[in-house]
């Protein structure tokens, strides 16, 4: 009998696991490595870089650049409000009905996206949007515009809308990671409110907010839904791109073209959420 | 070696504190003065005010009434980061994200020491509790043993006039615990600080204290050394608190109780006529004897000493405490015939 | 050290200003779904009533909501006892199936869409065209937050003493995960669920990609012909979610009740 106790894989039990990893296998492993391979093919199957190349074109790089823009913009505005929300919510008294209730509408706000948000926006700062005619009426000014509404400057407005949220949902944990007595016991050795913020609760909160900083970047860059109901003139995000690229008749032989865009959604995810994992194992020592 | 007595014991006054939360009284009441320099354990169940009490002292909490003076300067409405006191919590208070002697340094960083004042202060204090070489680790990476005299030496670093220790054991293994309240009290002595000490361990309060505070539903029940708190409890509940008891009836008299047929002498504070002298199993005798009005029930060894339960003629039952040489002569089954030492004792209704 | 009085001024103003900003559009939502059609002045409900009357609307609804079932029906019967088998049987193997579980979140779904499409036109060339084919992609996207949400639950509780126990007793291990684990864990699978269905009536990418007439890509497609119908659409499936998602926050309660006791 070769190898220590407990050394060798016996395949029998693993058997029972075949149904999951095969479902695994067929819809998510396999689709996957079609993109990876299919971003290195052109339409009659050949290994290429062409489409690599393509990543490099004006419209590939405006998209890429708004899709950084936009995820940059919005994990910023969604952190720093978040936080802020996240930080009055837990101010209050745990069994604080508002408290249970504002965090609960963060879990339901920051689900929020896709087809209803769009339409929510629409009817909120749209053409005839509430707001877009209450302004109208009370000063005169014109809201929409020209209707930057349905173009990058309308989706970071939007986006924020479950960004904030998801901020609180993330974050609002490592203010409840802070324990009283540290804060006591700063205190006790002479600290003012400034100097316990300053020396102990803000250094112990940075990794977790850079961290749900990533992970916002993340969540706005991948997003498709909104974008795509609110867009439909143009391609000013990576994923719009790729949707020309998938569903254009006009132009065919793109589709490898979405491929190597999709390679790029997943190069840029997988960098940052591979750094989130990192900040996430820091906090976690500390925050026992 | 630098000189860790200082002229740092001034005496602490807490005068009629009260703290009400809605409708209960956490403190009712509770007068406290500790001498320059002397320990004293507040001792009692949970929920009896003397975290309140000791929170009150450090400023975290305030009273609804009553004062506190250290050194004789009124300091009821100064807040808590100028009270100039040190205090050790019961467990986590270490900060995470800062080095053990960054830990320690905290309080004179506060106070705007240099840094490299600071640094020597701080290892000094790691020394005086034995934690010289881990001066460069994190909490995380030392026991709870360890985290607790780091957290000592972190409160001792600011020569506070008053340490503050709340259940500061309460969270370690027995064993730990036993040699870091020895630490605790011979590090207490050697730097002179006034210390106020809050557990619910009895041995622990009667093993470090100067005076032992024994406290009861918001109210103070009784201050003494701890041999003079164990055996003359000023209350029936020090006296049932405190150790172990026999409720055994008894008959006052005047001056005197009727026990067991013997006549002892009564502490103040009895109760007067027929009720229940409270006698500690180790001052019971026990000697065989056919014609005894007592029978044997159990014999129980416990190393040196052993416990051997007798039950009287009316059903009570009775605990004695004798060496284990003596105790094994006994059987179940045995008469016996028990006898109560002389000393005065604690008659509740 | 309880807050002061200009605090919570503070902090109940900046309330009030967060409610405003994320109930406004809500309530915008609601204005233009009670509109009358083609600007005409007054308050109708007739859009609301589109969705029982017009066939697409309902067909899309209940296709909808049957592959909120399906997928999480699918997700339990796959992910249960997968993951009580991996505890109880196969340890080793618990990090790789957390992170092809955890996988999801770092691919987009886009990505998976883009990549999907051959997949996808052999599955309706073996199943049909239904909308519901979209189970099997759904339970990958639901995969990440179903998988947390059934570990907890799993963690909580001793699943190899239990499960030991059972077997000591004569049970098989079908026994053993329907009626021992199972019942034990139900605040996660419930948990699971509950994400999975709210996940499901909000998605877009996959449904609009690869064709298929979904609630979300009707109400996309109505909005172009009825905005108001579209709208009132909107936010009743947004009421709907947001009551499966309070209820899950109802359920985590009640979990960390019950756990306190353990």
């Amino acid at each position: 009998m070769r190898g220590g106790p407990g050394r060798r894989f016996a395949v029998g039990p693993a058997l029972p696991l075949l149904p999951f990893l095969g479902f695994v296998l067929v819809f998510l492993v396999v689709p996957t490595l079609t993109v990876v391979m299919g971003a290195f093919q052109d339409e009659d199957g050949r290994l290429t870089l062409g489409n690599l190349d393509a990543l490099t074109g004006d419209a590939a790089l405006t998209a890429l650049r708004g899709s950084l823009v936009l995820s940059a913009s919005t994990a910023l505005i969604g952190a720093v409000l978040g936080a802020l929300l996240a930080y009055l919510i837990v101010s209050m008294s745990p069994h604080s009905l508002l408290r249970r209730a504002t965090l609960a509408v963060s879990g339901v706000l920051a689900q929020f996206g896709g087809v209803v948000l769009a339409f929510a926006w629409i009817a909120t700062i749209g053409p005839v949007g509430v707001v877009t005619n209450a302004v109208l009426e009370l000063f005169g000014a014109d809201l929409y515009g020209s209707g930057w509404l349905f173009g990058l400057p309308g989706l970071i407005v939007v986006y924020s809308y479950f960004q904030i949220p998801l901020m609180v949902i993330v974050f609002a944990p490592a203010f409840e990671g802070l324990r009283p007595q540290w804060r006591e016991a700063a205190v006790n050795l002479g600290a003012s409110t400034w100097d316990y913020w300053r020396h102990v609760a803000l250094p112990l909160l940075t990794p977790a907010f850079l961290g749900a900083v990533l992970l916002l970047f993340a969540n706005a860059f991948a997003a498709y839904a909104t974008a795509a109901v609110l867009v439909s003139q143009g391609q000013p995000i990576v994923p719009l791109l790729i949707r020309q690229a998938i569903t254009s008749e006009v132009l065919l032989g793109q589709a490898n073209v979405g491929f190597a865009l999709a390679l790029e959604m997943i190069v840029v995810v997988t960098l940052v959420m591979v750094a989130y994992n990192l900040l996430l194992r820091r906090t976690s020592r500390w925050m026992r | 070696m630098s000189d860790h007595t200082t002229e740092r014991g001034l005496a602490v006054e807490l005068s009629d504190l009260t703290r009400v939360y809605g409708t209960m009284r956490a403190l009712d009441g509770l007068t406290l003065h500790l001498a320059p320099g002397e320990l004293v354990a507040l001792l009692g169940p949970s929920g009896c005010g003397k975290t309140t009490a000791l929170r009150i002292l450090a400023g975290l909490d305030h009273a609804t009434s009553g004062t506190v003076s250290v050194g004789g300067r009124d300091l009821t409405k100064v807040p808590a980061s100028k009270r100039d006191m040190g205090m050790v919590f019961q467990a986590y208070s270490l900060f995470p994200h800062m080095t053990v002697i960054d830990n320690v340094a905290f309080g004179l960083k506060m106070r705007g020491r240099d840094g490299a004042a600071r640094r020597t202060r701080a290892g000094d204090m790691l020394d005086l509790v034995g934690l010289g070489e881990h001066a460069d680790r994190y909490a995380h990476q030392l026991s709870g043993g360890q985290q607790q005299r780091v957290a000592l030496a972190r409160a001792l670093a600011i020569e506070p006039s008053v340490l503050l220790l709340d259940e500061p054991l309460s969270a370690l293994d027995a064993k730990v615990r036993v040699q870091l309240r020895d630490e605790i009290r011979r590090v207490q002595i050697e730097v002179g600080t006034t210390t106020l000490f809050v557990t619910h361990d009895q041995e622990e309060a009667l093993s470090v204290a100067d005076r032992v505070g024994v406290m009861n539903a918001g109210r103070l029940e009784q201050l003494a050394p701890p041999a003079e708190l164990y055996s003359a409890p000023a209350s029936k509940f020090v006296g049932e608190f405190v150790g172990l008891s026999n409720r055994l009836p008894a008959e006052v008299r005047g001056d005197v109780a009727v026990v067991l047929g013997q006549q002892v002498p009564v502490l103040p504070g009895s109760a007067t006529g027929p009720g229940h002298a409270l006698i500690r199993p180790e001052s019971i005798a026990v000697v065989a004897d056919p014609a005894g009005h007592a029978t044997v029930t159990t014999v129980q060894f416990l190393g040196p000493l052993s416990r051997v339960t007798c039950t009287l003629a009316d059903g009570t039952e009775v605990v004695a405490q004798l060496a284990s040489v003596d105790a094994l002569r006994l059987t179940p089954g045995d008469r016996v015939r028990l006898g109560v030492e002389p000393s005065p004792v604690l008659v509740v209704a | 050290m309880r807050p002061s009085t200009s605090f919570r001024i503070f902090r109940a103003v900046l309330l009030l200003a967060f409610a405003a900003y994320f109930f406004v559009p809500l309530l915008a939502m609601f204005d233009f779904s009670t509109q009358v059609r083609g600007s005409a002045p007054g308050r109708t409900w007739d859009n609301w009533q589109l969705m029982f009357t017009d066939e697409d609307l309902r067909s899309s609804i209940v296709a909808s909501l049957l592959l909120a079932l399906f997928t999480v029906v699918l997700m339990v019967a796959l992910l249960v006892p997968t993951m009580v088998w991996v505890r109880l049987r196969v340890p080793r193997m618990r990090k790789v199936i957390e992170f092809l579980c955890l996988l999801p979140l770092t691919i987009p779904a886009l990505v998976i869409v883009v990549g999907i499409t051959n997949v996808y036109s052999w599955v309706t060339y073996v199943l049909g065209d239904s909308p519901l084919v979209l189970t099997f992609a759904y339970v990958v996207l639901v995969l990440p937050y179903s998988y947390r949400a059934i570990d907890a639950a799993l963690s909580a509780i001793d699943v190899a003493t239990l499960s030991e126990a059972a077997r000591s007793l004569g049970a098989g291990w079908f026994t053993v995960i329907v009626r021992i684990v199972l019942p034990n864990i139900t605040g996660g699978v419930l948990g699971a669920a509950f994400i999975s269905v709210a996940l499901v009536l909000g998605e877009y990418v996959f449904a609009s990609l690869l064709h298929f007439d979904t609630l979300p890509v009707a109400m996309a497609a109505l909005y172009k012909s009825n905005g108001p119908a579209a709208m009132a659409a909107a936010l009743a499936s947004m009421i709907l979610v947001a009551l499966f998602l309070v209820g899950l926050t109802f359920l985590s309660r009640d979990r960390h009740k019950q756990g306190a006791s353990t």
